[in-house]
């Protein structure tokens, strides 16, 4: 089953963040980059950390930051974001952050298939360190299994 | 026998823990619905649920429940998802 779109446009290597807000709003642009949301979706999967706490951090140094299907999002899209410097999000066991993944859906019923395929990248238990290593875009797409264009 | 994973949202992480756990389940020769679900339905969805798989972020807002609620750390470690799963089922 497929990735949603993963385009060079939504991969930032080696970004800056001073904070956990600032690395989920630094995933957030770059779906706006894709055109798979709006600028407003940022914000969004912040206010639901905000709401619910740091479970985004599904994994040791990845988090997985999204929102509900709505106004802001465009399309279904994912964007990989990789830190220069890690950040911490307060999680219990997964801190800190080095990669942090955005996912935009489009509809709340179909997005089984993207998050199976999501699941089958980092199923592999190297799938985060490769990416936190990462030197390229194309590196980051061919972690992630992307189809590429 | 229905288990319910639980996350925000109900599309995200609660997402990834139904398809791991679907994976663990057929190995382990265990046959369940799995159900994934966003927090503000949890009481409805989880009311004739055996089993809660969730964040520690969650377990507070769950609250009082019948089911066994299981803390996941890594939602990508099916050793762990495989391990709690049977030690709440056997």
């Amino acid at each position: 089953m497929s990735l949603p779109p993963l385009p060079q446009s939504a991969i930032v290597i080696g970004a800056t963040a001073a904070d956990w807000r600032a690395a989920v709003t630094l995933a957030g642009d770059a779906l706006v980059s894709s055109g798979t949301a709006r600028p407003g979706y940022s914000g969004e999967m912040i206010r639901m950390i905000e709401e619910h706490g740091p479970y985004v951090v599904i994994a040791p140094g990845l988090a997985l930051a999204h929102a509900r299907p709505g106004p802001e999002v465009i399309a279904d899209g994912l964007s990989v974001v990789t830190l220069a410097e890690p950040v911490l999000f307060g999680h219990p066991y997964n801190d800190p952050v080095r990669v942090v993944l955005a996912l935009a859906m489009a509809s709340p019923g179909e997005h089984l298939a993207a998050i199976a395929a999501i699941a089958n990248v980092f199923n592999d238990s190297n799938a985060i360190s490769e990416l936190a290593d990462a030197t390229s875009a194309d590196e980051v797409q061919r972690i992630m299994k992307a189809d590429l264009p | 026998m229905k288990i319910v994973t639980i996350c925000g949202a109900g599309i995200g992480s609660s997402g990834i823990l139904k398809v791991n756990a679907e994976r663990v389940l057929r190995k382990l020769g265990l046959d369940a619905t799995v159900v994934a679900a966003d927090i503000g339905s949890v009481r409805e969805v989880a009311a004739d649920a055996q089993v809660i798989l969730t964040s520690a972020e969650f377990v507070d807002a769950i609250g009082k429940t019948f089911a066994d609620v299981i803390i996941i750390e890594n939602f990508f470690d099916t050793t762990e998802l495989s391990a709690k799963l049977e030690a709440a089922l056997g």
